[in-house]
């Protein structure tokens, strides 16, 4: 058991390195000098700021140097400096991080929940309403492009029925305590939540009724059937918790998508998160600042797929113990 | 004299033809197709029937659908003919989908194919580097390489093809795997065929029918990557796309709904028509798995 965590963690982090590796590469394969693709092609890096990103990156020593520099600042926690904002990449990204997160958990949180039980309702009846929703559901939800839904909401929701808001995180007028502010927050936070829920509930529902329907033909529920056990027993306990194996590890494989579609949902509602961040900073030739997020995000989708694995051998005894 | 009596044996039908018939039957892979045909031919007969220049000029900006009727689905916020936006969007969409996705394929079914076949040391060298590409968040990364080099067409594909590969690869990878324990494939060892031979000849034609639904797929994915990526202005801005179309519009969609609604259902009909498609030859390709 602790072997096998170990191990995880071990090849988590030689991923990581991977990846900072990879950031380093990008620096330098990218065309033009390396100092000023660094300090951004703002054209206004004054002589002493490019002198300072040569001597700090070490950009007159041979590759590999350079390598270690960049490694070495990187595993101690500096990323570098954005040039555009004038703050170290790493405090930028962690002042963004929250919002993100924030909306990504809430989505998938709903997508889950919502799409677990509409995937378990279509099970009981493969020709019923749950079902031809369903189908209906994850077409459009595979189909539709995410910022294009998410326009359309701020079309329905900013012009004909006005709810919701349609920009932003908190309202600046309102004032108020701390209950007052979490509803506004909760309240920006419906419509950006839904657009990116959507697509995933879409799929999870599908993927549910799928794993229901081939669960349900297994031998252990026609025993607990024989046995006398309630359907709603059937359905909740035996079926949908076996159900939810496969959901459950689609769900944290996805985590790099899930973040991609937040960088497109975050810049059509103004969500002040990592994505609009990545957004501006591309515009801004802020490369520090981009690759910083690019590092951060496959961070986290490294620690969601060990969380994913740890929770399908909680789920599923089978998996704890061999492999 | 009489001819002999002939009877009329059945023409011996391959798997294709099987799975054809299997297509043409249902309902919804043949909405797919229609779709497909539709959208395919605005973009390639569109530009001979409705002959306007998608950046030119041609009316007061913002004109709503209907109210000229040279100017059949209005301006947009320059002025600009939307209809002729929609026909020639549909060409760089379409072009960058397919592109990306025949890159997606190459690169997925040759790191697959040779995991899969080989095993052991190689299968486990590959898919660390699978795993590698499978962390990373696919558009942040195609936004990244975009933006460090130029945003052509060129680029843009290559780009949604290096973030796309993995799953193939696993496909490609786990079909590699059953097939090569099958009897035709020891047979044709046994009579000395060569590696490449039973990759290439023996193997992955057996593999195809799961692969081409997947790159079905893929097409769909890719078709909204390039507008994803569109959207946010990192395509290339000399090109007309579905995508640039709503990047553009989108500070005017309270007041001017179609400049962004009509593109994007443009992208939206096109993804539906790709992955009922898909959805249809998967069905056609397993029949045993149509109740799912």
């Amino acid at each position: 058991m602790f072997r096998r965590i170990l191990r995880q963690l071990l090849y988590a982090a030689a991923l990581i390195l991977a990846v900072l590796v990879l950031n380093f590469l990008l620096i330098q394969l990218a065309p033009g000098d390396p100092a000023e693709v660094i300090a951004g092609e703002m054209g206004g890096a004054s002589a002493e700021v490019m002198a300072a990103i040569r001597q700090q990156y070490g950009l007159d020593k041979p590759l590999l140097t350079q390598l270690g520099l960049y490694l070495g600042r990187a595993l101690q926690g500096d990323l570098g400096m954005s040039y555009f904002y004038n703050r170290p990449v790493v405090d930028l990204i962690l002042s963004r991080l929250g919002p993100t997160m924030l909306l990504v958990a809430t989505a998938l949180g709903f997508a889950l929940i919502v799409g677990t039980r509409l995937g378990m309702l279509a099970s009981r009846n493969p020709r019923g309403i749950a079902s031809a929703l369903v189908t209906v559901l994850s077409l459009v939800g595979y189909s539709a492009p995410v910022f294009w839904t998410g326009l359309m909401l701020v079309i329905l929701f900013g012009a004909t029925i006005p709810l919701f808001p349609i920009a932003g995180m908190i309202d600046v007028v309102k004032q108020g305590g701390l209950l007052s502010r979490v509803l506004d927050i909760a309240h920006h936070l419906v419509l950006p939540a839904l657009t990116l829920g959507l697509v995933y509930l879409a799929q999870y529902s599908r993927l549910t009724r799928a794993s229901m329907l081939e669960v349900l033909g297994a031998d252990y529920i026609r025993t607990a059937r024989a046995k006398g056990v309630s359907e709603r027993q059937v359905f909740g306990r035996h079926a949908f918790r076996n159900a939810l194996l496969p959901v459950v590890t689609v769900a944290g494989m996805q985590f790099g998508a899930i973040i991609s579609g937040a960088v497109l949902v975050e810049t059509v509602f103004s969500w002040p998160g990592l994505g609009t961040l990545a957004f501006q900073s591309i515009l801004a030739r802020d490369y520090p600042t981009v690759l910083g997020i690019l590092f951060f995000s496959t961070l986290i989708v490294i620690i969601a797929n060990l969380l994913t694995d740890f929770v399908s051998r909680l789920l599923d005894p089978r998996l704890a113990g061999g492999r | 004299m009489t001819a002999p009596a002939r009877t009329t044996v059945p023409a011996a039908r391959g798997p294709m033809a099987e799975a054809w018939d299997i297509f043409r039957r249902s309902p919804s892979a043949m909405l797919g197709l229609a779709l497909l045909i539709l959208v395919m031919g605005m973009t390639f007969a569109g530009p001979h029937l409705y002959q306007v220049d998608p950046f030119e000029i041609v009316w007061a900006p913002l004109t709503p659908p209907g109210e000229e009727a040279t100017i059949p689905l209005g301006t947009d916020n320059l002025g600009r003919d939307i209809l002729a936006g929609l026909i020639a969007g549909g060409r760089a969409t379409l072009a960058v989908g397919f592109a990306a996705a025949a890159i997606t394929m190459l690169i997925g079914v040759l790191i697959g194919a040779y995991a899969g076949f080989y095993g052991g040391i190689v299968d486990d060298m590959l898919m660390r580097v699978t795993e590698f590409f499978q962390v990373l968040p696919p558009l942040l990364f195609a936004m990244v390489v975009v933006t460090l080099f130029q945003p052509t067409l060129v680029n843009v594909a290559l780009a949604i093809g290096i973030v796309s590969w993995p799953q193939t690869a696993r496909l490609t990878r786990s079909e590699f795997r059953r097939i090569r324990t099958l009897e035709y494939v020891s047979a044709m060892r046994a009579i000395g065929a060569g590696d490449g031979n039973i990759i290439w000849r023996v193997i992955l034609p057996n593999a195809l029918p799961p692969l081409i639904v997947s790159a079905t797929l893929t097409i769909g994915m890719a078709i909204l990557f390039e507008a994803g990526l569109s959207f946010l202005g990192l395509s290339d801005p000399n090109v007309m796309s579905w995508g640039l179309m709503i990047g553009s519009g989108r500070e005017y969609l309270l007041d001017a709904w179609w400049v962004v609604t009509l593109p994007g259902a443009m992208i939206f009909l096109t993804v539906l028509g790709v992955s009922l498609v898909g959805d249809g030859l998967n069905d056609a390709f397993n029949p045993r798995m149509r109740e799912r």
